[in-house]
């Protein structure tokens, strides 16, 4: 895809989102959760942005974020909306975002608890039909339906209650649902974790299809690097609510430019037993985001750590083309990534 | 070769439902030699979970083992068969936890909650004490302690005489999982039962666990029976691999067997079905077509058969085939291999 052709439908710019942390009786102030802390990037339209890290990094926060299931603390989202006017989701009322909804679609990691059990699938997924203003029921069952066979479902499935459905199944009726509005972006969050091996090759799948045949663009979180690899053109990876690296998913695997990139490839264990993998290098925890180490948030389980790393916060800038990173030493460090 | 110190033969558990018959776990057989650590893979409800329950003996009603054997062997005595034992005995408590201990895939829910982590595990050294100390002076409290508190320096747990006063809920999900493997240790078990340690936690504390339990595997020697999902982390933990489909056996053999000269049509599929990270980006991977089917509509003859790009018409569908060699240490429960060998039913 070329860089600059092909213009943002999503700019998020310094977002923060904090918690605070309440004691005791009175529910005193004691300190806040800063889960999302400052996080840019930009997603192209037609492209997929995976977003990786450990969990407790904040990808949920950010991902809930946009969708404004949550305000931000502070920080501007700037989207391309189907009229071509850019608006601030930050910023926009209840009322004002309702005309945004159809999209901004969501899928989820659970199949289970996103659909309603006590009603059909045609419910579930013509639902936001309805709330968008499709009241004709003839209608509405003619798109759920065309809904249901683009996912790769039967039609007659239509009137059956979610209970009665394989977590695949339920995974696309899912997708079927987030898809009912003609969304332009689709956030996932860990779409395919709670499925099996077989079956989420099939859900990748379906979702690199559709991609394509609709123009969809994409927010992709996993904690899954072989499932990230799999779906994205650029992935962005978090640590304690910032973004360590940026790159695109060729630049990022092939030569990781952040330590802790770099380690999350070699944890992962290669389905091959004659490559030894599954490095357990990274010692010790995620750190504390309410409570977060001076200088680099990554030194004390960095294998690279110097002096300046313990006292001096690195910004994010670019090593490359279109590839960012958040470390005072990445010119010199020479890290190995998977090809 | 040593005789297993666990063999599994044609092992059959059915959930007896009003709806019907689910036959969770429908002739399962494997063995497990001393200081080998066997891994069992397979998708959401083949029957991993259930096989490790009949093996301790805590298969729930309407669960019910209704053939085959478990011989558990110690040392040079004869083996005992875990099925002929009263699930609630003194004989099979007296294995439970201490002989064959487990490391549960919520040790969240392992744990009690109103009791120190310590403190759980001070009582199951005391309690099977005579089963991993058969002689010499009964355990102090004090003492018991003491070893707690070295088990979980020997697990990696940092600030061990503080952390076994920690409640479970207290600690992160991969200190938990530690907790969980020096309890499941305590009693010097002959063999280890793991479903699914590390699938509820993250990558790199993932790699941190694996390594633990490899390397405590090195030094105590102890048979390990591994349960996941996840094809890699077998690939790195196991020496031998026993591939599970619908309750039944598909294949089985050493890891480089099952990983590079796979004979089964579903563990080639499955093989090919996993997201690597050697991939190119954006590429659609090889699937399974179909669906794992309902327990209740298990399909007739080659549970595998309505998937399988090779079942042959008439004879697939007809009977089941047996597990039979198809290498020097592997075999496939498939008529490309056996034609005429179907299992008995
Ligand atoms: N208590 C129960 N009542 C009825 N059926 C059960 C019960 N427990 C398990 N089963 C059935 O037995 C079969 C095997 O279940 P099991 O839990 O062993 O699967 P598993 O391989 O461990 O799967 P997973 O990867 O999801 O843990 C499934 O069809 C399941 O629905
Ligand atoms: N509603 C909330 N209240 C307080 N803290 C929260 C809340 N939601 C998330 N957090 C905290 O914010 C951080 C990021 O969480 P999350 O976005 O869910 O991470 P991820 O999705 O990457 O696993 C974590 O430390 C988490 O505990
Ligand atoms: S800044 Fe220093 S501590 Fe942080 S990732 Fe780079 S080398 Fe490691
Ligand atoms: S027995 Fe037939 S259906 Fe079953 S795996 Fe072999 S070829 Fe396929
Ligand atoms: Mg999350
Ligand atoms: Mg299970």
């Amino acid at each position: 895809m070329s860089e600059t052709a092909t213009p943002w439908l999503l700019e998020v710019r310094h977002l923060r989102k904090s918690f605070p942390i309440r004691r005791g009786f009175s529910r005193r102030l004691v300190g806040e959760v800063r889960a999302v802390d400052d996080v840019s990037f930009t997603i192209r339209e037609g492209e997929t942005l995976g977003l990786v890290g450990e969990s407790g990094c904040g990808k949920t926060t950010t991902a809930r974020c946009i969708l404004r299931a949550m305000t931000p603390t502070s920080g501007e989202m700037l989207f391309r909306a189907a009229d071509g006017r850019i608006v601030d989701l930050s910023l926009l009322s209840r009322a004002e975002l309702r005309p945004l909804r159809p999209q901004i679609q969501m899928i989820f990691q659970d199949p289970f608890g996103s659909l309603n059990p006590r009603m059909t699938i045609f419910d579930n997924v013509g639902e936001p039909l309805l709330v968008n203003g499709l009241r004709n029921r003839r209608a509405r069952l003619e798109r759920v339906a065309a809904l249901l066979e683009l996912t790769g479902l039967r039609a007659e499935y239509l009137h059956r209650f979610p209970h009665a459905f394989s977590g695949g199944q339920r995974q696309r009726i899912g997708i079927a649902r987030a898809l009912a509005t003609e969304p332009r972006l689709v956030v996932a969050d860990e779409p395919v974790s709670a499925l099996d091996v077989s079956v989420q090759a099939q859900v990748l799948n379906l979702l690199l299809e559709l991609q394509t045949r609709l123009s969809l663009t994409f927010l992709f979180v996993a904690h899954d690097l072989s499932v990230v690899k799999h779906i994205s053109d650029r992935v962005a990876v978090m640590y304690v609510g910032q973004i360590v690296e940026l790159a695109t998913t060729e630049a990022i695997f092939r030569h990781p430019r952040h330590p802790y990139t770099a380690a999350l490839m070699r944890a992962v264990p290669a389905p091959d037993p004659h490559t030894p993998s599954g490095d357990a290098a990274l010692a010790g925890e995620v750190a504390n985001p309410a409570n977060p180490p001076p200088g680099c948030y990554f030194h004390p389980r960095c294998p690279f750590t110097t002096e300046v790393c313990r006292t001096e916060r690195p910004f994010l800038r670019a090593i490359g083309a279109g590839h960012l990173v958040r470390c005072h030493r990445a010119e010199e460090l020479a890290l190995t990534g998977a090809c | 070769m040593t005789p297993p110190v666990l063999e599994v033969k044609d092992l059959r558990v059915h959930f007896l439902l009003d709806e019907g018959v689910v036959r969770a776990v429908d002739g399962v057989s494997f063995a497990v030699h001393p200081g080998q650590v066997v891994g069992i893979v397979g998708e959401s409800g083949c029957g991993k979970t259930v096989t490790m329950k009949a093996i301790l003996q805590i298969v729930e009603p309407p669960g019910r083992v209704v053939g085959g054997q478990i011989l558990f062997r110690k040392d040079s005595a004869p083996p005992v068969d875990l099925t002929r034992l009263s699930p609630k005995g003194a004989a099979m408590r007296a294995i439970r936890g201490a002989e064959i201990a487990l490391i549960p895939q919520e040790p969240m829910a392992a744990f009690s909650p109103v009791h120190t982590v310590g403190d759980q595990i001070i009582e199951a050294l005391r309690l099977h004490e005579r089963q991993w100390r058969p002689t010499g002076p009964r355990l102090s409290r004090h003492e018991a302690r003491e070893m707690t508190v070295d088990l979980f320096r020997s697990v990696g747990i940092s600030m061990p005489d503080q952390r076994v006063d920690a409640y479970s809920w207290q600690l992160s999900g991969g200190l938990r999982q530690r907790a969980m493997i020096a309890m499941a240790l305590s009693c010097k078990p002959r063999l280890l039962i793991a479903d699914e340690p590390t699938t509820a936690i993250d990558v790199t504390t993932q790699a941190q666990i694996l390594n633990l339990l490899r390397d405590l595997q090195r030094r105590h020697g102890t048979a390990i029976v591994f349960i996941t999902h996840d094809l890699g982390v077998i690939a790195q933990m196991a020496r031998y691999v026993v591939v599970m489909y619908l309750g039944r056996v598909m294949e089985q053999g050493s890891v480089a067997d099952i990983f590079h000269a796979p004979k089964h049509p579903y563990t080639r599929a499955l093989l090919k079905s996993i997201p690597s990270l050697h991939v190119i980006p954006r590429t659609l991977l090889p699937t399974i077509a179909g669906s794992i089917p309902h327990p209740l509509g298990r399909p007739h003859g080659c549970p595998f058969h309505p998937r399988c790009p090779d079942a042959i018409p008439g004879v697939c569908t007809e009977r089941v085939p047996a597990l039979r060699p198809v290498g020097p240490q592997q075999l496939a429960s498939c008529f490309l291999y056996h034609r005429d060998e179907a299992a008995e039913r």
